[in-house]
């Protein structure tokens, strides 16, 4: 058993848990070594996330789950044409989770979640040969949800709740491909805005026609991000002193949106013996992230539109679990990850094209309360030629692309209790 | 726990294997090639323009986007090797000896009290004092001002010689004080080099409005003055000793030919007709060389002083709308002393200004340095406009005659670089086609068309006469072509829209 656990684990060192635009798909230990399946999975108090409607099928009446993930993602770009090169050192991501779910009758549940599903930290050399796209970008957003859980029959179940949002964008560019000042510094532009709140809810639904076999169905609102004028920071730097320039160098408000979008999971998961089988389908509206529009607050500043024309995305997912021996429950699954990008669009801020993520993991059980959690995701991205073609000088399209390649190892470790 | 100990390794390449790969990185030997060329200690030998020289001024950053290192960040590709430049102190450009000013800042792009753009001069101390000697060797070996001969004399950096005799820009990365460029370049032994070298030949001639003299027939370089042209045996013979020097140690290499120096923005931004009159002004000056035009002209014809033709030629005639300036020629027949004798009888200052006076033509070039002084007044008077009651001094017009002393010695210096290329099989550069085109059509990149407009065409820098980073960047992009082609390699050109043009501030004097 142990040399099988060995092996397991070298195999799944390389997993990682992305998946398209800026949704990181990292919202349970144990869901995620299953290929972040769980709309239909009845297991532990990440079902706060991935379905809340089943967190009464829960047998205690007090469980809890938290986690936290570290996402080493690294992106190369080439440009065979002009020899150019570039690697992002992106700083570790760690999104994290927290779930606590309490059971006041044989009908109701009540909850609290935090998690963050959203995010993005990519760091590019800065001035590199896209740096008037982006140099480096770090968006994060924490949901908050209180949550209720009702059975309406011993084969129906309903939750849900609403979610507070606090997010935080940090984003710097240069201004254009040339512009510097007198000692060919570039000029460039941060803008920084945290604590941003907004407000957006989920529901679901879960059904067991029959003993081991499970339904669910699960939707999270889409929830737009607003920086106002007076929340967020514009500062521009190296910018030359002349009124021939677009802009002066200093700080400036600006206002912003940026959409969170919705989601819509269905999934069943079938319980043969020590064997779990899971099967998850999720949507991703991303339709919704139509252009990341900067609204600097002076007039004269000429506002920064970068349109994104995303598409709605797909993922589809696979999660088996294995209960091997009393101690130890192992975990193994694979998804396909749809990219949101569309043709032409493709930003090195964001540079997400379809990937394949393989997962794997474990719980060990200390006692019959508490076990430790771990998974691993590998995420794979096939190289891809892409370009982007929203960025415009003097009205004219200058397309930026290449080659990329990205990669994602993200190890996780968590805890589950019950009681 | 010994024994897992044991999988840390394993562990770790299993990490190490995450990291993402392309199928063919660029960065991979034999991704780019040299193909039979060696890239490993490429030496560029020139004058400004390999330097990296723009907008009046040797500076860093313009260094940085010099066309050798351009060049060598792409050779980096293939198998080149680090490649050294005598990167001055500051980005101001100027540079001093012993404390003094001796070369202005360079030009920066300014908006006038009115909001109007226009180069002017960075304001700053300069720190760059050529007295320091830097500890060479470098691979740009780019003599801002040197000519063909230059390369080969000795002395040429010798702070004793100063200013007569020696380059300030030589005097800073000299091996010793009576090196001369060719050797400090030829004991870099390079396994590659470029050498584009002869411009100022005739550059210096015509932007003084050939002031100089064309010294074809003289072969002794050394009685030249700064504006005069090269003999082009003179220019055949240094050349061919330069280009033996640089293949006798094994290296390949590049040839770049001379453009057209008339091309240049400094000789296409000031316009033919630059002085406006309204009818009663046109009318009033007609009136006041109706005389002239009407007697003296033909009078001098009649007497065999002037031919027909040099009367016609010399016709003064304004009209309403934008006129001809005025100008003095230095190849009409000087009439001064003439018209002070009979039956002429005119006073020596008259005289003097109708000696060699004549009206501008489409033919003429005016320089840059003419757009200050058409149409300014001498001394406030309101009756001595330059360019009307004033005539234009010589270096303000590079004329018809002029260009074609520039022309013909140019055309026998590439006529020695491309048959020196065939003879040493070397890649050979058309530089001169290169420029046709961006003053003719434009050169269409990812952001625009670059052009030779001055200030917008976005290909040269404020001087008018070197290019700007985007200029440089193609003229990299000229010279790979010509290797990958002559060598059968595959360096990459760069995006010439990556590299930028003017530089904007109002931190100026």
């Amino acid at each position: 058993m142990k040399k099988v656990f060995s092996v397991l684990v070298l195999l799944l060192v390389c997993a990682v848990t992305y998946a398209g635009g800026y949704r990181v798909s990292l919202q349970g230990q144990r869901s995620l070594a299953m290929g972040h399946t769980g709309v239909a999975v009845v297991n532990n108090a990440e079902l706060a996330f991935f379905n809340p409607a089943g967190l009464v099928y829960l047998e205690n009446k007090l469980n809890i789950a938290g986690g936290v993930s570290a996402v080493f993602s690294d992106v190369k770009f080439q440009n065979a044409e002009f020899g150019q090169s570039a690697q992002t050192n992106s700083p570790t991501g760690t999104p994290f989770y927290f779930y606590g779910s309490y059971a006041v009758s044989d009908h109701v549940t009540l909850g609290l979640a935090a998690y963050t599903p959203y995010g993005s930290a990519v760091s590019y050399e800065d001035d590199w040969a896209g740096s008037h796209l982006v140099n480096n970008i770090d968006l994060a957003a924490i949901y908050i949800q209180p949550l209720v859980s009702v059975k309406l029959a011993d084969v129906f179940s309903v939750g849900g709740g609403p979610i507070y949002v606090s997010g935080s964008v940090n984003f710097n560019r240069n201004l254009n491909r040339t512009l510097t000042d007198e000692e060919g510094n570039r000029s460039n532009v941060t803008i920084d805005a945290s604590g941003i709140s907004a407000w957006g809810w989920s529901a679901g639904f879960m059904l067991n026609p029959v003993e081991n076999l499970r339904f669910g169905m699960n939707y999270r609102s889409r929830i737009d991000v607003e920086v106002e004028q007076d929340e967020g920071v514009a500062t521009f730097e190296n910018v030359p002193n002349s009124p021939l320039a677009p802009v002066q160098n200093g700080s400036v408000g600006f206002a912003a949106s940026l959409p969170l979008p919705a989601e819509w999971s269905i999934g069943t998961s079938y319980t043969w013996g020590k064997w779990m089988f899971a099967f998850d389908y999720n949507l991703a509206v991303w339709s919704a992230y139509e252009s990341l529009d900067i609204d600097f607050a002076p007039e004269d500043v000429p506002d920064s539109v970068n349109p994104r024309n995303y598409d709605d995305a797909s993922t589809y997912r696979f999660g088996v679990q294995y209960e091997a021996v009393k101690a130890i429950t192992l975990r193994a699954g694979y998804y396909f990850d749809e990219s949101p990008v569309t043709e032409g669009f493709f930003a090195p801020e964001t540079p997400r094209n379809d990937s394949h993520g393989f997962t794997g993991g474990l719980s060990f059980n200390i006692g019959e309360k508490l076990s430790i959690d771990a998974s691993f995701l590998y995420l794979r991205f096939e190289e891809v030629d892409a370009e982007y073609t929203g960025y415009t000088e003097n009205g004219q399209t200058v397309p930026f692309g290449g080659t990329y390649k990205s990669s994602a190892f993200i190890p996780g470790l968590g805890v589950s209790y019950k009681l | 726990m010994k024994k897992y100990i044991k999988y840390l390794p394993v562990l770790a390449i299993a990490f190490a294997a995450c990291e993402p790969e392309f199928d063919n990185p660029i960065e991979e030997d034999n991704f780019f090639t040299s193909g039979e060329a060696d890239f490993s200690n490429y030496v560029a030998l020139g004058n400004s323009l390999t330097a990296g020289f723009a907008d009046g001024a040797l500076y860093r950053t313009a260094q940085n986007d010099s066309y050798p290192n351009i060049m060598a960040q792409q050779f980096a590709l293939a198998g080149g090797g680090e490649f050294t430049q005598p990167l001055t102190n500051d980005n101001l450009g100027g540079l001093t000896l012993g404390g003094n000013q001796i070369t202005a800042n360079r030009f920066v792009l300014a908006t006038d009290a009115n909001g109007n753009p226009g180069p002017a001069v960075l304001a700053g101390t300069p720190t760059t004092d050529i007295s320091n000697v830097l500890s060479g060797p470098f691979n740009n070996m780019g003599v801002p001002g040197a000519k063909s001969f230059h390369l080969v004399t000795p002395g040429y950096g010798n702070v004793a010689n100063f200013p007569a005799a020696a380059n300030p820009y030589f005097i800073r990365i000299a091996s010793e004080p009576n090196a001369t460029v060719l050797a400090d370049a030829v004991a870099q032994n390079p396994s590659f080099f470029s050498l584009w070298i002869g411009n100022n030949d005739v550059l210096s001639y015509a932007t003084s409005g050939g002031a100089g003299t064309d010294q074809t027939g003289n072969l002794d370089p050394s009685t030249y003055g700064g504006n005069d042209i090269t003999d082009p045996n003179v220019f055949a013979s240094v050349y061919s000793q330069q280009v033996a020097a640089l293949v006798g140690t094994g290296a390949k290499g590049a040839l770049v030919n001379i453009a057209d120096v008339t091309s240049i923005p400094f000789f296409t931004t000031v316009p033919a007709q630059s002085i406006p009159l309204d009818a009663p002004t046109a009318a009033f000056l007609n009136s006041n060389f109706a005389l002239y035009n009407q007697q003296v002209l033909p009078g001098l014809v009649q007497f065999g002083i002037i031919t027909a033709e040099e009367a016609a030629a010399r016709q003064i005639n304004f009209a309403e709308g934008v006129n001809f300036p005025t100008m003095s020629d230095d190849d009409l027949t000087d009439i001064s002393q003439i018209l002070q004798g009979p039956p002429f009888g005119l006073d020596a200052a008259t005289a003097a200004t109708l000696g060699t006076l004549r009206q501008a033509n489409d033919s003429d070039l005016f320089p840059l340095t003419a757009a200050g002084v058409l149409g300014t007044l001498v001394n406030d008077n309101p009756q001595l406009i330059n360019g009307v009651s004033v005539p234009l001094a010589d270096q303000f017009v590079l004329t018809a005659v002029e260009q074609g002393r520039v022309a013909t010695a140019q055309a026998s210096y590439n006529a020695t670089i491309q048959g020196l290329a065939a003879a040493n099989d070397l890649a050979y550069v058309d530089a001169r086609a290169q420029l046709q085109q961006v003053a003719g059509s434009g050169v269409v990149f990812d952001g625009g068309t670059l052009t030779s407009t001055f200030v917008t065409g976005g290909a040269f820098s404020l001087d008018g006469v070197h290019p700007s980073p985007r200029g440089y960047a193609l003229t990299a992009n000229s010279i790979i072509d010509a290797i990958n082609a002559k060598y059968g390699a595959t360096v990459p050109k760069v995006n010439i829209g990556d590299y930028s043009t003017v530089n904007i501030t109002n931190n100026v004097n």
